[in-house]
């Protein structure tokens, strides 16, 4: 054990965390802004966590519905940890934490919430249907880039505005925006909260992602229910563990969710 | 003949023109083209008499022989550690430069120093290709014990150390940690608990961003004194 | 005839500018440089170790950059991620163009990296990602000669204009277009950069270097600002 770790123990001890903070206190400085690429992107964002930042921004594309949806549009999530936002970040095709941030953060959230329409992005059935795709990058990581990333997909969504779409020429007007936006059902919040000895801290610094010794991002609705969860790291939960940090999930899920609603004024 | 287009501590980008004329002389950060001397990195000027160089503002830590440096072992072979000082390329550390006693061959060194381990060192030879070599010789070079690290730029340590240290040890009294300033912008800080430690995170912070202003060790006395003082109350009203 | 640009503005004026340093904590120096609506990001990392190590130059340090678009920072469909031909190229202009300010012999066998991204698009992201480095790399406390300041100068039929912006880009008239960035070192006015899309007459093309010079020159007071601005009490 190094001695960033014993001194992160050593503190913990004395119910002290390396910043000042509660255990199941969020940093403060937590702030969104939209539209940050309204010229480019049909919806945009930058989410500031504290010092981690991320931006995020939606586009849409025209695509043929899956054969056993036909009715539905489809959404696909990417993120990308940009080599400019850590030293510890290679240039290349996204890493395996990256994919993982996408999947288990972004998608499922999204997907299994049920906090988009996907049959009012239909076109014209069987033929025609928007394709929602968001697009997450790091800007700098000073720790729990999964909440600051989870956080900003939402207020792009929030913000995007669906283009023209002249079927006659299946052609997409990038330039001419609806004011039909995606009119979210719900706003599924990831927070991550994870386990040092026997403490359990919720929204991680770099520092104590590096000594968790497991990790659960649990992503909750408004009225409390769970829609995703991941568990990383390498030692095991208890299920005392597992409920205490659903239970801040919710907790801390409601701030964050206050927090997107006061930044995104639907225009 | 010549003139200064410029003033003392004026700050100043890459490519402007300080002065004109033969009667000033280029020194660092600085390079002559004809009859104009002209910066070549952001920082403050600093004239002395003649001479004209640059303070930079920021910048990666350039090793020279003499520092005192704190370190992490990222590798080691069968007689050497091989140490991240925040530079390109690794420093080593050989087993004959930890102590005065023989350490023979085929020991396992990893009994010294350990992956990971954090080292106060100091670097004894810098060749022209930046090769480092440290030595764990010398007063006050240690493995260190727990405690936290944080990281300034390079170029502000002297601040944060003061005249004769007496910045780093106003910090160190006022707040009761001890801390250890290594010169390639590391510092190691262990504290009785830990926001005390966070007041001196906090002021050496400080000192950094400010390294300008005047009066600063009156300022970072001012702020020490009364954070400390707001966390003895926090403590008394919790009794 | 082409009379009037499509947003107002003068044939010898630039759009509105904005730069700013120090904008990502981790990398050791950063910035953000808008001209219009386009917003270049840049943040340097180094010197530090170069893998491979055959890539190593054992006399001083080399620069490396890479050039990125957002995916949503077209101007019409997604970009697809990872990079493609005309980024890889506009990546090595990139090093071209900063190359001849930098000393890099203080950091033998090491790299220093420089990572632009593209945050928004509408014309003219190679020179902001320029701008944008340049910027990164004198935060970061590089020495060097000089900053570097860049722009496109096009020709539209028979004018010569500054700073053309998408529309402008796009104007649909065969052969009547000329796009030709230009990077400059502001002190001597030394090219860095040139690259020409289109057909010029060697007079235009002296009087375009002429236009880019002047342009560059506001620029780089607004990049000289930035930096100072991180540092003002």
């Amino acid at each position: 054990m190094n001695i960033l770790q014993k001194h992160i123990h050593a503190l913990l001890e004395k119910d002290q965390r390396l910043d000042g903070r509660k255990f199941d206190e969020l940093r403060k400085d937590i702030s969104i802004e939209c539209g940050i690429s309204p010229k480019s992107a049909e919806g945009s964002a930058r989410v500031k966590f504290g010092n981690t930042e991320v931006v995020a921004g939606v586009k849409f594309e025209v695509i043929t519905p899956y054969p056993d949806q036909p009715d539905k549009g489809t959404i696909m999530a990417g993120v990308e940890l940009l080599p400019l936002s850590s030293p510890d970040f290679e240039s290349g095709p996204p890493s395996i934490k990256a994919v993982e941030l996408a999947r288990a953060v972004v998608d499922r959230g999204l997907r299994e919430s049920g906090a988009i329409d996907f049959k009012g992005l239909c076109i014209k059935k069987e033929e025609k249907a928007w394709a929602v795709i968001i697009d997450v990058y790091s800007m700098n990581d000073e720790g729990n880039l999964a909440d600051a990333i989870g956080l900003c997909a939402l207020a792009a969504l929030k913000d995007a505005k669906l283009p023209k779409y002249d079927e006659k020429n299946d052609k997409i007007l990038y330039e001419e925006r609806t004011t039909k936006g995606l009119s979210l059902k719900e706003l599924p919040i990831p927070i991550t909260v994870v386990k040092i000895k026997d403490k359990i801290l919720v929204d991680p610094t770099l520092d104590e992602e590096s000594t968790a010794d497991s990790r659960l991002t649990v992503t909750t609705l408004e009225d409390g229910r769970v829609c995703a969860l991941q568990k990383g790291g390498k030692e095991p939960l208890t299920n005392e563990d597992v409920d205490k940090m659903i239970e801040i999930s919710i907790k801390k899920g409601k701030e964050l969710r206050k927090i997107l609603e006061k930044s995104v004024k639907e225009k | 003949m010549g003139e200064l287009l410029i003033k003392d501590k004026d700050i100043v980008i890459p490519g402007q023109e300080l002065a004109t004329g033969m009667d000033f002389l280029p020194a660092t950060g600085t390079y002559r083209d004809s009859d104009k001397i002209i910066a070549t990195q952001l920082g403050s000027v600093s004239i002395n008499g003649r001479l004209i160089k640059i303070i930079p503002l920021n910048g990666r830590y350039i090793p020279k022989r003499g520092d005192t440096v704190i370190g992490k072992i990222k590798d080691m072979n069968f007689s050497n550690w091989f140490v991240d000082i925040g530079y390109a390329n690794d420093a080593v550390l050989s087993s004959k430069e930890i102590s005065v006693d023989y350490i023979e061959r085929g020991t396992d060194i990893s009994q010294y120093y350990d992956l990971g381990d954090l080292i106060v060192a100091k670097i004894y030879n810098v060749s022209k290709q930046k090769l480092i070599d440290l030595t764990m010789r010398g007063p006050g070079l240690r493995k260190l014990s727990e405690g936290r690290i944080i990281k300034v730029s390079s170029v502000k340590v002297p601040r944060v150390i003061g005249k004769e240290g007496s910045m780093i040890s106003m910090v160190k009294e006022l707040t009761n940690c001890k801390i250890m300033v290594g010169q390639n912008g590391l510092i190691w800080i262990n504290g009785e608990n830990g926001t005390n430690e966070l007041v001196a995170v906090e002021a050496i912070e400080m000192i950094a961003e400010k390294t300008q202003t005047s009066n600063l060790t009156e300022k970072v006395k001012e702020f020490l004194e009364k954070r400390m003082q707001g966390m003895k109350e926090n403590v008394q009203e919790k009794a | 005839m082409y009379k009037k640009r499509p947003d107002g503005r003068k044939f010898d004026e630039i759009r509105e500018i904005e730069a700013k340093v120090g904008i990502i904590r981790r990398a050791d120096g950063s910035a953000m440089f808008r001209i219009g609506k386009t917003i270049a990001l840049a943040a340097v990392y180094g010197p530090r170790e170069l893998y491979p190590k055959f890539l190593q130059d054992p006399s001083r340090g080399i620069l490396r950059c890479n050039y990125n678009m957002m995916s949503f920072s077209g101007s019409g469909e997604r970009v697809r991620p990872g990079g493609s031909r005309r980024s890889k190229e506009i990546s090595m202009i990139t090093e071209n163009s900063l190359n001849p300010v930098l000393d890099l012999s203080e950091y033998p066998g090491a790299v220093v990296d420089v990572f632009v991204e593209i945050l928004q698009s509408d014309a003219g992201t190679r020179c902001a990602g320029i701008c944008a480095a340049a910027l990164a790399l004198a935060d970061a406390g590089f020495p060097m000669k000089d900053l570097v300041s860049a722009v496109s100068v096009g020709r539209i039929e028979d004018k010569l204009v500054v700073d053309l912006d998408k529309e402008e880009e796009d104007y649909e008239v065969e052969g009547e277009v000329a796009d030709i960035p230009v990077a400059m070192m502001p002190k001597t006015g030394k090219i860095t950069l040139l690259q020409m899309d289109g057909i010029c007459s060697k007079e235009q093309l002296l009087k375009v270097l002429e236009i880019a010079k002047e342009a560059c020159n506001k620029i780089y007071d607004v990049q000289k600002k930035a930096l100072m601005e991180k540092y003002q009490i």
